[in-house]
Order: C-alpha cells, then sequence, then structure tokens
C-alpha cells in the first residue's frame, strides 16, 4: 500500500454565524502525520475534530489553510479524487447493497471488471474475518461485523490516508475492546497512514501511535500518548487526560516544592513546553503516582479516606488532605476503610507542573 | 454520541398515508384488567368501523351477486363496461407518468439546488393538493377550456377561426390529474431525499464514484421505494378519480362515472360489480403499496445534513429562475382564474378572451338570498359534524394501535386503512345500497336522503386521515411515558388527559384539519348520496356551471378555497396557543 505523508497548515473553518466573536470549529490548526501513522484526534464534543477530519476527507473545505499530501496542496480537490478511505461513526453502509457489493463499491466505481471486483471483495472482507459474508444483507450485520464490512470498503481501494470517525463508539464495551486491538494491529501490518477520530482517550491511547489533544478548534497538545500524561503541557491537557489532583507549586530549576496544609516536598519536576517559571504552577498528581504509607515521615500529607472504588486490579482510594485538597491514589493495597487516616506520598517521579 | 441520530421534526409536508405497522408494537403487558380494559375501549371502536366501512362494501359485493349474478354476466359482457376499464387503465397509467414527470425532477432541483426563486416554489409547489377537486376542474375549464382564457389568447394570437384544442376525452383528463397529482410524488421524493442519510453519499463520493454514478448507484435505489409508493398513490388517486373525468370526458366512460351512470339508470346490479370491481384494484393497489411502505423504512437516519448545491453555470443561473416564475404562475393561474370569474357577471362573458364586465353581485346575492346561503350551511355543519366523530373515533384508535398490543390491533389498522384505499364513489354506492331502509335485525338504519348520510360518508372518508396523523403524534412520545403516568399513581383517565391528549395533540389538529377542509368541497360522494336540502357546496357549483352561471359557481369556489383558508388558520392558531400553554411532552 502506497500511503503518504498528510499535513494541515493554518487550517480554519468558521461555522455561519459564529464567525462575528464566536470562536471557530477549527482555528488554525497545523499537524503532520508521517507517513504510516496512526494518529488520534481527541477532544470533547464540540472541539472540532469532526470538522478537522471532514477536512482531510475533503467533505468539509477550510476558510483559511491548506491540506498537502507529500507536499502538494490537495485543499481544492474533490473527496473522490483524493483516494482516501474513510470509515463513518454510523458506518454509512448502502442499505440497499450486499455486503460484497458494499466492499466492492470503490472499485465498481473505478471501472475495476466484476469478476476482479468480486475476487477482491471476497479477500478484503476474508481480511476483516468476514470471509463468508459477501452474499449478506447489511442490516442482518451486527455493529462489530458492520464496522468490518467498513473498514474493508475503506482499505480495499488501497487508501493513500485512511481517516476513521469514531469506528468504536457504536460498539459495545467488551467488543470495543477487543475490535480496537484489532484495529491497531491490522492498521500496522498495512502500513497505512491513518487519522482516528475518538472522545474517548481510552480508544485513543490504545490504538494511536500519537494523539493529538483538540479543545475549541485548537490543538492543545500532539505526542504520544505517555507524553500527554505523563508531561501535560497546559493545565487544559492536564485536566482532559486522565486523573489528576491540580496542587500548587513553586518551581526551582529541575524541582518542585509541593505545599499542602503547610506540609512542603521537593520533588524532582518537569515542564514540558518550558515555560518562564513566574506565576503561578501546579503540580499534576496522577492517582499512580501516588501511594499510601504505613510509617509516615514528617513531610508525608496527611489525610482521611472519603471514597474507596475497587477497579478490578486497582484499589482507588479517594483522600482529603489538608486545606480541601482530594487526591485519588491508586494501589494494590485493598485493606484500607472509608474514614481511615493514611498518609500520602509522592511515589514517581518527575512530576508535570503546568502554568496556571 | 447518539444524539445527532435524534429523528429532527420534518418541515416538509407529509402526505398522510396510513400504513399498517410491521413492528410488533409495544411489549406485552400481561394483566388480565389491562386485557379487558383494552377490549373495552377497541370493541365500540372496532363495531363502529365494521358497521359504517365494511359493511357496506359487503353489502355491494352481495348487492352484484343477487339474482345469479346476473350483474356479472351483463358486466362482463357490455362494450361500455370494458371501454370503462381500458379507459380508466390508460387514464391511470397516463396520469403516473405525467405526474412522475413533473414531480420528480422539481423535488430533485428543490432538494438539491440553490437558486434565486427556489424558496417561493417550494412554498407554492404542494398548492394543486390544496384545491378543493372540483374547484381545480371548474379553474382548469375557465383557463383551459374551449372557451377558457389561455386557449382564447392561443386562438387569438395564432388567427384560429377555432379553439386550437378542446380540453375533452382521455388527455384532458391526464392533464388534469398531472395538475394535481403530482404532489403526491414531490412530496414522496422530497421527504425520501431528505431521509437519506448524507453519510451515504459522502461515503460514495470519498471511494471515488462520480456524481452520476452515485445518482446511478446510490441515491435512485435508495429512492425507488418512495418513487414507486408515489407512482402507485398516483395510480390509486386516478383510478378512482370523478370529478375529470365527470366534466371533461366527454364522450369518454370511466369506471367510477359508469357507476353513478348505472346507477341514474336504475341498474343497481351492474352498478354493484362496476363499484366490486373499482375497490378491489384500489383495495389491491393498498396491498401493493404497504410492502412498499415495509421497503421504504430503510435504516436512513443520518445527521441529516441537507446541503443544496448554489447553481454556478451562467445558463442555469439565468433559466432557473425564470423557469421557477413560471411554473409558480402556471400553479397559481388556476386560483386566480376563479377569484377573477367569481366577479364576472353570470352571462356576459361569451367569446371575450377576459370577461367583459365584473360585478359584486356574485358575493351580495350569496349573502342575502337565503337558497344560495343554504349550500354553504350545509357543507359547514356536515363537515364540523364529521370531523368531531373523526377526532373522537380515530384518537382512540390510534392510542390503541400505537399503545396497545392486543389481537384486535392488525383488523384495526386494516380498517382505518381500508377507507383510504377506496375510492370515494365506493364508498357513496355501498352507503346507498346499505343504509336505505330501517332494518334493525341486520343493522340497517335509513339514511339515504336523510341529511345524516353525507356526515357519515365524510366521517369515513376522514377515518385515516386523523388517525394516521394522531399514529404518527403518538409513535413520536415514548411510551413508557403511559407507564410513568400510571407508576405515579394517575388513573388511566388522568394519564390520558395529562400525557397521551398533550402528546397526539399535533397529529390530531392537523389530522382534523384535513378531515374538516377534505368534507367541507367534498365533491364525488355528495354528488351521488345528495338531497335537494343537505346539498353542499360543491354539488351547488355544479348545479351552477349547468345553469352557465359561471360567475355563481366561481364565486361559490373562493368561498371554498376562502372556507379552507380559514380553517387552515384556525387550526394553526389554536395549534398555537395550546403549544404555547403548555411545555412540550417531548423535547
Amino acid at each position: 500500500m502506497t500511503t503518504a505523508t498528510l499535513s494541515l497548515v493554518g487550517v480554519t473553518r468558521r461555522f455561519g454565524a459564529l464567525t462575528a466573536g464566536g470562536t471557530p470549529a477549527v482555528d488554525a490548526l497545523t499537524l503532520d502525520v508521517p507517513q504510516g501513522e496512526l494518529l488520534a484526534l481527541i477532544g470533547a464534543s464540540g472541539s472540532g475534530k469532526t470538522t478537522t477530519l471532514r477536512i482531510i476527507a475533503g467533505h468539509e473545505a477550510p476558510d483559511e489553510g491548506r491540506v498537502l499530501l507529500e507536499g502538494r496542496d490537495i485543499t481544492a480537490l474533490a473527496p473522490r479524487q483524493r483516494g482516501f478511505g474513510m470509515v463513518f461513526q454510523h458506518y454509512a453502509l448502502f442499505p440497499h447493497m450486499t455486503v460484497g457489493e458494499n466492499v466492492a463499491f470503490g472499485l465498481e466505481a473505478r471501472g475495476v471488471p466484476k469478476a476482479e471486483r468480486r475476487e477482491r471483495a471476497a479477500r478484503a472482507l476474508a481480511n476483516v474475518g468476514l470471509g463468508n459474508a459477501g452474499p449478506r444483507e447489511v442490516q442482518s450485520l451486527s455493529g462489530g461485523e458492520q464496522q468490518r464490512v467498513a473498514l474493508a470498503r475503506a482499505l480495499i481501494i488501497e487508501p493513500r490516508v485512511l481517516l476513521l470517525d469514531e469506528p468504536l463508539s457504536n460498539l459495545d464495551p467488551t467488543l470495543r475492546r477487543t475490535t480496537r486491538d484489532e484495529l491497531r494491529a491490522m492498521l500496522h501490518r498495512l502500513g497505512v497512514t491513518a487519522v482516528f477520530v475518538t472522545h474517548d482517550q481510552e480508544d485513543a491511547f490504545a490504538v494511536a501511535d500519537r494523539v493529538a489533544l483538540l479543545e475549541r478548534g485548537r490543538l492543545l497538545q500532539v505526542g504520544r500518548p505517555e507524553e500527554l500524561y505523563d508531561r501535560p503541557a497546559t493545565r487544559s491537557v492536564a485536566e482532559f487526560i486522565g486523573r489528576a489532583t491540580l496542587v500548587p507549586a513553586r518551581r526551582s530549576g529541575d524541582r518542585a516544592v509541593l505545599t499542602i496544609g503547610g506540609v512542603a516536598r521537593d520533588v524532582r519536576a518537569v515542564m514540558p513546553n518550558g515555560g518562564t517559571g513566574g506565576g503561578e504552577m501546579f503540580a499534576v498528581l496522577r492517582p499512580d503516582a501516588l501511594e499510601l504509607v504505613a510509617t509516615p515521615a514528617a513531610n508525608d500529607w496527611h489525610g482521611t479516606i472519603v471514597e474507596r472504588r475497587f477497579a478490578g486490579a486497582l484499589l482507588a482510594y479517594r483522600v482529603k488532605l489538608a486545606d480541601d485538597v482530594e487526591v485519588e491514589v491508586h494501589t494494590i493495597e485493598r485493606g484500607r476503610e472509608i474514614g481511615e487516616s493514611v498518609a500520602v506520598r509522592v511515589s514517581r517521579e518527575p512530576v508535570a507542573v503546568v502554568e496556571a | 454520541m447518539n444524539e445527532d441520530r435524534v429523528t429532527r421534526k420534518r418541515k416538509t409536508l407529509r402526505f398522510p398515508v396510513p400504513v399498517i405497522a410491521t413492528d410488533p408494537g409495544p411489549p406485552p403487558r400481561r394483566s388480565s384488567a389491562l386485557v379487558r380494559s383494552t377490549w373495552l375501549l377497541a370493541a365500540p371502536v372496532i363495531a363502529i368501523l365494521l358497521w359504517s366501512v365494511v359493511y357496506p362494501n359487503v353489502s355491494v359485493i352481495a348487492g352484484s351477486l343477487a339474482n345469479g349474478a346476473l350483474a356479472w354476466k351483463e358486466f362482463f359482457a357490455s362494450p361500455a363496461d370494458r371501454e370503462a376499464v381500458v379507459s380508466t387503465l390508460i387514464v391511470s397509467v397516463g396520469s403516473v407518468i405525467a405526474a412522475t414527470l413533473i414531480g420528480l425532477p422539481l423535488a430533485f432541483l428543490l432538494a438539491r439546488f440553490e437558486f434565486r426563486g427556489r424558496r417561493t416554489l417550494s412554498a407554492i409547489a404542494t398548492l394543486p393538493a390544496a384545491l378543493p377537486p372540483l374547484v381545480g376542474v371548474v379553474a382548469f375549464m375557465f383557463l383551459y377550456g374551449e372557451s377558457g382564457v389561455v386557449t382564447r389568447i392561443v386562438q387569438h394570437a395564432l388567427g384560429l377561426e377555432r379553439a386550437p384544442w378542446s380540453l375533452t376525452g382521455l388527455w384532458a383528463i391526464v392533464f388534469v390529474h398531472a395538475y394535481t397529482m403530482y404532489v403526491y410524488v414531490f412530496l414522496f421524493v422530497s421527504a425520501g431525499l431528505e431521509r437519506i442519510d448524507t453519510t451515504l453519499d459522502e461515503a460514495a463520493e470519498g471511494l471515488g464514484a462520480s456524481r452520476g454514478f452515485r445518482l446511478r448507484r446510490v441515491t435512485l435505489p435508495l429512492l425507488t421505494p418512495s418513487i414507486a409508493g408515489a407512482m402507485l398513490l398516483v395510480f390509486m388517486s386516478a383510478l378512482g378519480s370523478f370529478s375529470a373525468p365527470y366534466v371533461f370526458g366527454g364522450g369518454i366512460r370511466v369506471l367510477s362515472t359508469q357507476i353513478v351512470a348505472s346507477k341514474l339508470n336504475g341498474n343497481l346490479g351492474l352498478a354493484y360489480a362496476e363499484t366490486t370491481v373499482l375497490a378491489l384494484a384500489a383495495v389491491a393497489g393498498l396491498i401493493i403499496l404497504r410492502r412498499f411502505e415495509r421497503r421504504r423504512s430503510y435504516a436512513m437516519s443520518g445527521k441529516g445534513r441537507q446541503t443544496r448545491v448554489l447553481v454556478t453555470s451562467p445558463l442555469a443561473r439565468a433559466l432557473l429562475p425564470a423557469l421557477a416564475v413560471a411554473t409558480v404562475a402556471v400553479l397559481l393561474l388556476p386560483h386566480a382564474m376563479v377569484i377573477l370569474v367569481s366577479f364576472a357577471r353570470d352571462g356576459a362573458w361569451t367569446t371575450q378572451v377576459l370577461p367583459p364586465e365584473y360585478t359584486l353581485d356574485n358575493f351580495r346575492r350569496m349573502a342575502t338570498d337565503p337558497a344560495l346561503w343554504i349550500p354553504i350551511r350545509n357543507s359547514v355543519s356536515m363537515a364540523l359534524i364529521a370531523t368531531a366523530a373523526n377526532v373522537v373515533i380515530c384518537f382512540v384508535a390510534a392510542y390503541l394501535i400505537v399503545l396497545r398490543r392486543f389481537s384486535g390491533r392488525r383488523l384495526l389498522e386494516i380498517l382505518i386503512a381500508l377507507p383510504w384505499a377506496i375510492p370515494a364513489t365506493a364508498i357513496a354506492i355501498g352507503l346507498a345500497s346499505t343504509f336505505n331502509r330501517n332494518d334493525p335485525v341486520t343493522l340497517r338504519v335509513l339514511l339515504v336522503g336523510t341529511f345524516w348520510i353525507l356526515p357519515l360518508a365524510y366521517f369515513i372518508r376522514g377515518i385515516p386521515l386523523v388517525a394516521t396523523a394522531v399514529e404518527g403524534s403518538l409513535k413520536q412520545m415514548d411510551p413508557s411515558l403511559e407507564d410513568a403516568a400510571h407508576g405515579l399513581g394517575a388513573s388511566w383517565w388522568m394519564a390520558v388527559r395529562r400525557v397521551i391528549l398533550p402528546a397526539a395533540r399535533p397529529g390530531l389538529i392537523a389530522g382534523a384539519l384535513l378531515a374538516a377542509v377534505t368534507a367541507v368541497g367534498e365533491f364525488v360522494a355528495s354528488v351521488v348520496l345528495y338531497t335537494h336540502a343537505n346539498r353542499p357546496i360543491a354539488v351547488e357549483i355544479l348545479a351552477q356551471l349547468r345553469n352557465l352561471a359561471f360567475g355563481t359557481a366561481a364565486a361559490y369556489s373562493v368561498l371554498l378555497i376562502g372556507l379552507v383558508l380559514t380553517i387552515t388558520l384556525v387550526a394553526r392558531w389554536t395549534e398555537g396557543r395550546l403549544a404555547r400553554g403548555q411545555a412540550p411532552v417531548s423535547a
């Protein structure tokens, strides 16, 4: 499969009345997707991720900016001239065609002879584990099967870029987990450049090589999943990705001092976007970077367990510390009960520090 | 993530076609008290419908078989009847072709393209359906008849001795049908286009399909059930059409006019046989239509992002607004003509292009002459009685169909759909053959020759209109609302009053409006059943035409249009008042 590098340069899209003072749906978005990479676009609803995808596909035209493929400007190209494959949120399978006809549609549009069409469609279906589904009606398929047919239909045209709009959102949780593993494996095997829109960060982490987080049309941060988790560039990223408690911090060099209830703790710190170091700062305390300590030291934080939640492998405790700060601690320790007094300590460093 | 799948409220006018649902309805609630209460409610409704809808038709069939099926022998031997059947088929097929050729492109044009004049054109496009049947025919006579305005203009322009055409015969009927019936195709296809998930088109485009390929391979196949359904609807309407063949038929016989002729000639057996043929053909059409309806319900709910292409080609940019203006003019011409002629002095308009003398006399006489006032009073009171009965019976029927699951549900659906399929002439003959004497044993009541026969006929014709509209509203309600009301301690009546009725209200008002409008202008059943005392407006229009009192006939037509308009405005106003009075049940 000959896939390509995709770039967005300063792409902006405004919708109707929003032009007067409202924020654009997509705001000066610049983003590179290297060949063979799987990029997830995540963000809350209304963050512009689907609009971005539709601009890449050509179903929507940007008001400003350019879409480049291998450095060539394709902004003005019609969708059918781009040769991208797209998997729609509700799959958009043609209800009046069989599964096989659906998969072969892109070949039919390209004038591929019937016999070859049928043979290639059968192969594409076998690739997604639906070898015998060709003659079936699309209405008779389950949600997961429909999703795989949509994928086979998009892949059969050997797309230079594959676009997926919330491909997992209509699957039930169990199916969703197995499907996303399969999806990742298949896309990696094919080495196709793919952009994948989701509102679910777990899906994004599980599937994507890199994740781009959007908020109100702007790109907040793009990077590998653990980069966004461990080194959030801004407070917004820290609050959107994973669970975190933000604690006031003072930074000096590569260290930071976290003070809760007068108890100060000096930890190794990382500030991904450099920052000036001035102004108010917050340390991002992740539940898995904290531990409950049996024998508290003087600079551990003391508090009371106010909530206890069983989460399978781990137990999640919410601990109320001084100054009304509440932190969540994930631990394998199970014996604690609500109301118990405990001490909390940072167990993994460095701790990310963001500007307020 | 699913909020965008919520069905949007449709803005386009939908033609109420009764559908016999294939969904199993609400889940069974196994309480014997509930079953008993359901049947307590259903039994009287089913009984009334059996008595008024089924019984007359059965009586017609029985009548046709009396005397050793002599009537059938006569029917099959009669050359006139053979001619009528053939003409009916030609008219129906011709109407289907003509209506499709107008309605299909118009629907595509208005749904897919943006051009100057589009809004006006789409506002006017359904207007022909709002013209009472006989009024439309009268307007066509004034316009395109042998002494019509358009005909005379063409005649003078070409310097011809005689009229360039005469509006009689098969093609005249098809011409009139095309004007009134293309609306069905237009509405069905517009609704179909609106329902197509636009992501299907995007998916096809992304996969490399050109515009023509998408039209051929995606859009048209998805629309096929809508188009076929509309064509069948036109076929059925043309099959039972009476006004146009009656006025423009010339020497042409079609089944509906042949039935009335046989009855007038006193050959009741033959009339019954002809009615049976017409009614069975219509019911067969209904059965086929139901098949299409079922296929129409593809899962086609998408984001509904309806995008219109701005017309850019300079030629099309110049031509389309002109075409739109011309179409609007043609669509408005019949209304304008009727209004113009209503001010013409009776008897003065002979060979001129336009009526030469204008006066307010026609309206003045209608207001002052008690004899001219009677038809108006009759139409209004009979329409009100019929609609009131429709509202009560059809609300209960729709409630039972949508919210209760019981063994009579299918029967109820069929009973409601039947009067929609059976042509008005056949309904009228049925009533005439059944309610012509008092006989408690066979449940017959003497209604023929009394005031009450027409309200009954109007009631029957209104059943599918009101019931379908109410069903539509109730289906949008979450069925668990009723359970919730009961769970909170509401009595059945309180749940109906506070939850079900508010949910049914938009459909109830829309259906009542449609039934009242249909009843007030009803002609086809009326002309078979009226007496001098209860003659309605449409029958009076025909009588005035026969006296060549064109101005008076047109004045009545204007009055009828005015009545229709008034009823519509009152219904809108009522709905607006009620909607403001309380919060909507469904968000």
